[in-house]
């Protein structure tokens, strides 16, 4: 190997004498050193599923607190559940970063209207927000509800107002919607999972 | 007891005796090129549980991303398209800090405790007593300490010392989807190794085979290469690494006779670094060596 | 999946074509990794790109995006040529000596009962021949030129190796090796599993690609076994879970068929979709369809729904015409709809012509966006500069957007790849006012229910009437919706054999499907899920990882649908007298008096194997259909056509056909045929797809998804970017008939420039993960780029072969 110049004076001149230091009579007691704390001593462990791939990854959120009245669980950390027969606590890239998606700036935290033309949002009210979506459904349902085709038949449907199905929901929560959606006549409803 | 949480074989710029007489057990992390897909798991897993963000890079024309390790960024995949006897080969090799068990910036290092190696292998760096010199950078043969542009300290992977020490793997091996890394005691990790090498024969790979290079008298980091007589293809590991000369040099048979003419210097270096804090030039110095230190 | 994830350690030889799971699916794809160090197994990557995959794999071919058929289809040829089938497997559990109609031909790329002007067939011509008893004719031999068996054997001969390669660039000796590789699982003992996924769904000739492979499935025996199978890959954590649930416009939960205006009673719906058995002995399991609908009409419409009113029938509505995604943004794009909700599902980024959706949008009074995270899709009208030109001013539509929660802020259950149905638990609670979609879809039925109470409206009797019976009605639990799944006796069930003898008394939730009745004594709200919260408790939320089998099955950790079993069809592990094809891997066997083993069997558990109950209980032949006389709109088999957007001329197995270019029964709207763009103005196959860093349209909202992935860009390979003067890292712009996107170049070996029908092909790989919103770097909406045509069966996008032109930008 060649030695620089620059190398030697880094070495000799200023590559300073580490251990030697101890040797001058520098005490090691005023600088120890500690690992870092295991940071999920005494967190609350909750099982869940990755919400990305059908692989459905068993994980396992850990938040601050204990669930006590007045401790609001924090989500400090997500890894895998050794227990799930198919992850057996790994996770892929998009699983082991969970925490920033949760997290995530762009989380929505109201309900917001852009009313029409209005070049910005505004936050309303779930009240609001639900009624004056009640109140359009309705109205449109009202107006454009097919009884019967042309044919006499009885097709009792509305094909108006649509509706587009996570594939990310809950099998509880996709269940009521069709309900609902069946119930109140509604043809034109689709999934993520088509595409 | 900070001394005991994981018992210390090498403290840098330290020479009161460490403690030897219970027997750690030695760890080693294996890493099996031939089952990895490049996913980044353990680059997102390493940065989420060590709570690490680096900014949002660019994509500069590979996959490779971040580009290159970070003072934010301990560990990240480099991918090498090969070909090799007419086939497409694409080689993936997850780079950070080997875990040598003669670690060459523990030697290098100047500032007392700022590097550490635990009886167990493990190589750590000790920000707070980090003064940002960057010799770290001269005394590893693979290129992996970084200086933090925001507190000038050095930075690599700790082997999630603070899992291993509570009996948990580090975060990249828990969530390795493949299982191309794995974790245990050095023993054993070469005996998975030795099976694996076994299969890749098997499948064509002549010279598959372990890395665990000699000239570190090994790491506890591994791999295991399809094509171990090339490692160079990998990204440019290195063939055979060794700590720079000068290192081995200046803290091997001229020590007694450097330290009465350097303890001067010492001091005045220690009292300037108290004064005026870490080396100005520490930046510029980090580039020096990298380019000084980079394998061919 | 017909088998599931754990399963695909237990094979020999995992080909991975029309997906790319080490990308889409890592940790599902540790069991292929698992499979070769443990079991020795191989694994085949087929792919336009060397994919991540590929780089793990035994051996990799190349194919040119658009062209599986041509390559399948070569392999059952080669199959078939080179005698290398399961015999016993295929003569008794397949089709194969099943009899067709005499009129059924095949000529110049067209099927017989072809209309061009309606571009649809009429199957007529495509049935079995019945005996005088009303079932199918066989011929044992498989000689008759009427069996399935010759059918098929003529209708690929045409598909060589030399054609292969000709049509899908895969080079010959690539592709005969892989046909060797495959041609091994012919033998009893050994399997290939597939893993495959939208590569081959996002086609129109999507469903035809899984087709030709579950073809080759059943010549190898490989289906019903473990290791083996044909499995489907999906995307989502839930989208099996969704799917189950149909919310899509054709089916009710349980995938029972909606009804549509021709079923204009309760009586004529139930005839038409209870089918009588087309082979002697055979359990042709959906004659239980009146159980399941009945059920259903049970769970929804509660006390309402009586025999004197057919279960409330009418109140259903009738579907008149399509309404799939395209079908709806083609009708918002022609003014025709009013209202939209998109929950969790972000089609302005989604869906393909982000143009034609976004314009659609604009057209739309009310658009609702439940969502955790702002999308796209909510800020359709928001000027993001290049990335989203729009002028707010000018659109009217009203945009609500509300915030939802996310998994880990919520309970209930997911139902992954493999039917396993699975529990999770809230960790904390949502940020801000976010709420649930249960939540959300309570508080909003619970207005519209007091407001057609209060004010009345049209047909107001299946609001008012809709079973409500969760104890906070605005906010229905999910505990309380799951056991309504599942379903539960209304009045006492008893055994038919025995009537004394109770099965589930009044009021307790039943223990699966063969208890529910068509009479209105029991309700459930998802026949399939029957089982899954019995009257022993929440069985999706069991935690045992034990595996006593050794393969896998894992039995006692959540619930798989259907009855908690594991690998559909596994009837066909076994021989005809019940005794496992490979012992090693038994997944059931018959002891003497009943099956059972390391699952739960797909059969009469007391069928002796001399009765002849094959293994495919649900087609009413009860074996594989090797040749589908029904249910395919294009065709009984597979073909090889072109995508909508072909580099070639024309289809070189019909070179002077214009009608069989393209699959000739995809529906096309008038106006999107002319956007179709012609190779000699965008010469380059594009193909859109994933990376394994980032997760759809989500992840580009999470900051360590970001730094490892953080800007839009385009794949090319070499020899393209030299023509081009394309350096890597150059800023490109790729351009189709539809729109524009600007991204960085990544120029690689592994895209290779292929040999096609004589001429040279490149490809342009793009990944799908960007847009105006996000912590990446903004990029462009890849849908900008893709065409507005589905598969001619499920209309699944075009995704994933349509042309483009690219330069420097």
């Amino acid at each position: 190997m060649n030695v620089t110049r620059r190398q030697f004076l880094k070495v000799t001149a200023a590559g300073l004498g580490s251990s030697s230091l101890a040797m001058l009579g520098f005490s090691p007691q005023p600088t120890l050193a500690e690992i870092r704390n295991f940071k999920l001593a005494r967190t609350t462990e909750t099982r869940n599923t990755c919400p990305y791939c059908s692989v459905s990854c068993g994980v396992l959120i850990y938040s601050l607190g204990d669930k006590s009245k007045n401790a609001r669980a924090e989500i400090v950390h997500i890894e895998g559940d050794p227990d799930n027969p198919v992850n057996r606590g790994t996770l892929c890239p998009k699983g082991a970063g969970l925490l920033d998606m949760i997290h995530s700036a762009n989380r929505l935290k109201h309900p917001e209207v852009r009313e029409p033309g209005a070049s910005e949002w505004k936050r309303i009210t779930w009240d609001e927000a639900l009624d004056r979506i009640a109140r359009h459904m309705k109205a449109d349902r009202d107006a454009q509800f097919i009884k019967t085709n042309a044919d006499g038949v009885t097709v009792n449907r509305w094909n108006t107002t649509g509706f587009l199905a996570s594939s990310a929901a809950s099998n509880e929560a996709g269940y009521l919607t069709h309900k609902v959606l069946r119930g109140l006549g509604v043809v034109t409803l689709d999934t993520q999972a088509r595409i | 007891m900070v001394w005991q949480s994981l018992d210390i074989r090498r403290r840098s710029a330290t020479t009161t005796p460490m403690p030897q007489a219970r027997e750690s057990t030695e760890v080693a992390k294996l890493i099996d090129i031939s089952q990895c897909i490049g996913c980044k798991a353990c680059q997102v897993a390493c940065m989420e549980w060590n709570d690490l963000r680096q900014e949002v890079g660019y994509c500069v024309g590979v996959y490779d991303n971040p580009p290159d390790l970070t003072a934010k960024a301990w560990t990240v995949m480099r991918f090498t398209e090969l070909e090799n006897d007419g086939r497409l080969e694409w080689l993936i090799r997850k780079d950070g800090c080997m875990h040598c068990q003669d670690p060459g910036c523990l030697k290098a290092c100047p500032a007392p405790g700022a590097i550490v190696q635990y009886a167990n292998g493990i190589v750590e760096f000790h920000q707070e007593h980090c003064i940002g010199c960057g010799y770290c950078l001269t005394g590893c043969p693979f290129n992996i300490p970084r200086l933090s542009d925001q507190d000038h300290k050095a930075y690599k992977c700790s082997l999630c010392s603070d899992r291993v020490a509570v009996g948990q793997v580090p975060a990249c091996i828990k969530t390795c989807p493949t299982g191309a890394l794995h974790f245990g005691s050095k023993e054993d990790m070469k005996e998975h190794a030795e099976q694996r090498i076994a299969d890749l024969k098997s499948r064509g790979f002549a010279n598959a085979g372990l890395y665990d290079p000699p000239g570190v008298e090994g790491t506890h980091v591994m791999y295991v290469l399809q094509h171990a007589d090339h490692p160079e293809w990998y990204a440019g590991l290195p063939h055979d690494p060794a700590i720079s000369p000068l290192v081995e040099v200046w803290k091997g048979w001229t020590k007694p006779l450097a330290i009465g003419v350097m303890a001067a210097g010492v001091l005045a270096s220690l009292i300037h670094y108290v004064m005026k804090g870490p080396n100005e030039i520490s930046k510029e110095t980090e580039k020096e060596v990298e380019n000084e230190t980079r394998p061919e | 999946m017909t088998n599931h994830w754990v399963d695909i350690k237990n094979a020999d030889l995992v080909l991975v074509m029309g997906g790319n799971a080490a990308e889409a699916h890592p940790c599902g794809f540790k069991w292929v990794v698992e499979a070769k160090a443990s079991r020795k197994a191989k694994l085949v990557v087929v792919d336009p790109r060397f994919t991540r995959s590929a780089a793990v794999s035994d051996f990799y071919a190349p194919i040119r995006a658009g062209s599986d058929i041509a390559f399948l289809g070569g392999v059952i040829h080669y199959l078939l040529a080179n005698d290398k089938i399961h015999h016993e497997y295929v003569k008794a559990f397949t089709n194969a000596a099943f009899l067709i109609n005499d009129g059924f031909q095949f000529e110049n790329g067209l099927f017989s009962g072809y209309d061009a002007a309606k571009r649809k067939y009429d199957n007529a011509t495509w049935q079995y021949q019945i005996d005088g008893q009303g079932f199918v004719k066989i011929d044992e031999t498989l000689q008759s030129p009427n069996c399935v068996f010759q059918i098929m054997k003529r209708h690929y001969a045409r598909y060589t190796p030399e054609v292969v390669s000709q049509v899908t660039g895969t080079p010959r000796a690539d592709f005969l090796k892989i046909c060797e590789m495959i041609a091994e699982t012919a033998a009893p003992n050994r399997t290939m599993t597939i893993c495959y996924a939208l590569g081959w769904t996002q086609h129109t000739v999507g469903s035809q690609n899984i087709r030709t492979m579950a073809m080759i499935q059943l010549l190898l025996g490989n289906l019903g076994m473990a290791g083996g199978g044909i499995n489907a890959l999906r995307g989502h954590a839930n989208v099996q879970g969704i799917t189950d649930q149909c919310l899509y416009s054709e089916v009710l939960p349980g995938y029972l068929s909606a009804p549509a205006d021709a079923d204009k009673t309760r009586e004529e719906y139930l005839a038409k979709r209870t089918p009588k058995p087309l082979r002697p002995n055979q359990m042709n399991f959906p004659q239980n369809f009146p159980k399941w609908h009945t059920s259903l009409m049970k769970a929804w419409y509660g006390s309402a729904a009586k025999v004197e009113n057919g279960f409330c029938y009418d109140w259903l509505p009738k579907k008149d015409a399509a309404y799939d995604v395209l079908a709806l943004f083609e009708r918002m794009h022609q003014g025709k709809m009013n209202g939209f909700v998109c929950q969790g599902f972000n089609p302005l980024a989604s869906v393909s012509h982000k143009a034609k959706v976004s314009a659609g949008l604009a057209k739309l009074k009310f658009l609702v966006v439940i969502d955790p995270l702002a999308t796209e899709t909510a800020e359709f009208w928001k000027d993001y500069g290049e990335f989203n030109p729009a002028d707010p001013a000018a659109i009217q539509t009203e945009v609500f957007r509300l915030p939802s929660t996310c998994f880990a802020e919520q309970d209930g259950s997911f139902t992954n790849s493999g039917r396993v149905i699975q529990w999770h638990w809230k960790a904390a609670d949502g940020p801000g006012e976010a709420r649930s979609d249960l939540d959300i879809i309570g508080g909003l039925f619970a207005r519209l229910r007091a407001l057609y109470a209060q004010d009345g409206g049209a047909f107001p009797d299946p609001v008012l009437g809709l079973a409500w019976p969760y104890r906070i009605p605005r906010q229905p639990h999910p505990e309380e919706v799951a056991m309504e799944i599942n379903g539960k006796a209304l009045a006492d069930v008893t055994d038919p054999k025995d009537p004394t003898k109770v099965l589930a008394k009044a009021g307790e939730q039943l223990a699966g499907f063969a208890q529910l009745r068509d009479d209105g004594s029991t309700a459930s709200g998802n026949w399939i899920y029957c089982g899954m919260w019995s009257q022993a408790g929440n069985l999706t939320a069991r935690r045992d990882p034990a595996d006593l089998t050794g393969l896998g099955q894992t039995l006692n950790w959540g619930f798989a649908w259907p009855a908690n079993r594991r690998i559909l069809y596994n009837r066909a592990s076994c021989d005809l007298a019940g005794k496992p094809w490979d012992p090693s891997r038994a997944v059931i066997k018959w002891d003497g008096a009943k099956w059972g083993g390391n699952d739960i069997p797909d059969m009469r558990p007391d069928a002796r194997p001399e009765e002849g109950v094959m293994p495919f209980i649900m087609n009413p032949e009860g074996v594989a259909r090797l040749f589908a006389p029904e249910r395919m709109v294009d065709g009984p088999l597979p073909e090889h056509y072109e995508p909508f957007e072909t580099p070639l001329d024309g289809n070189p197995m019909h070179p002077n056909n214009p009608k069989a270019v393209s699959n000739p029964a995809a529906r096309v709207y008038p106006g999107d045929l002319e956007t179709f763009a012609k190779a000699k103005e965008f010469p380059y196959v594009a193909t859109t797809y994933r990376l394994v860093e980032h997760f759809h349209f989500w992840t580009k909202h999470s900051l360590l998804n970001a730094i490892t992935q953080p800007q839009q860009f385009v794949e090319i390979g070499e020899e393209l970017a030299r023509e081009k003067g394309i350096a890597n890292g150059d800023r490109v712009r790729v351009r189709s008939t539809r729109g524009q996107i600007v991204a960085v170049a990544v120029v690689t070996k592994r895209l290779r420039t292929l040999e096609v029908d004589g001429r040279k092909i490149h490809t342009v790989g793009m990944p799908i993960h960007w847009g105006f919103r996000g912590v990446t770097h903004p990029g462009y909406i890849t849908n900008t780029l893709t065409p507005f045509v589905g598969d001619a069966n499920s209309q699944t996008p075009e995704f994933k072969a349509f042309l483009v032109n690219i330069e420097k930008a």
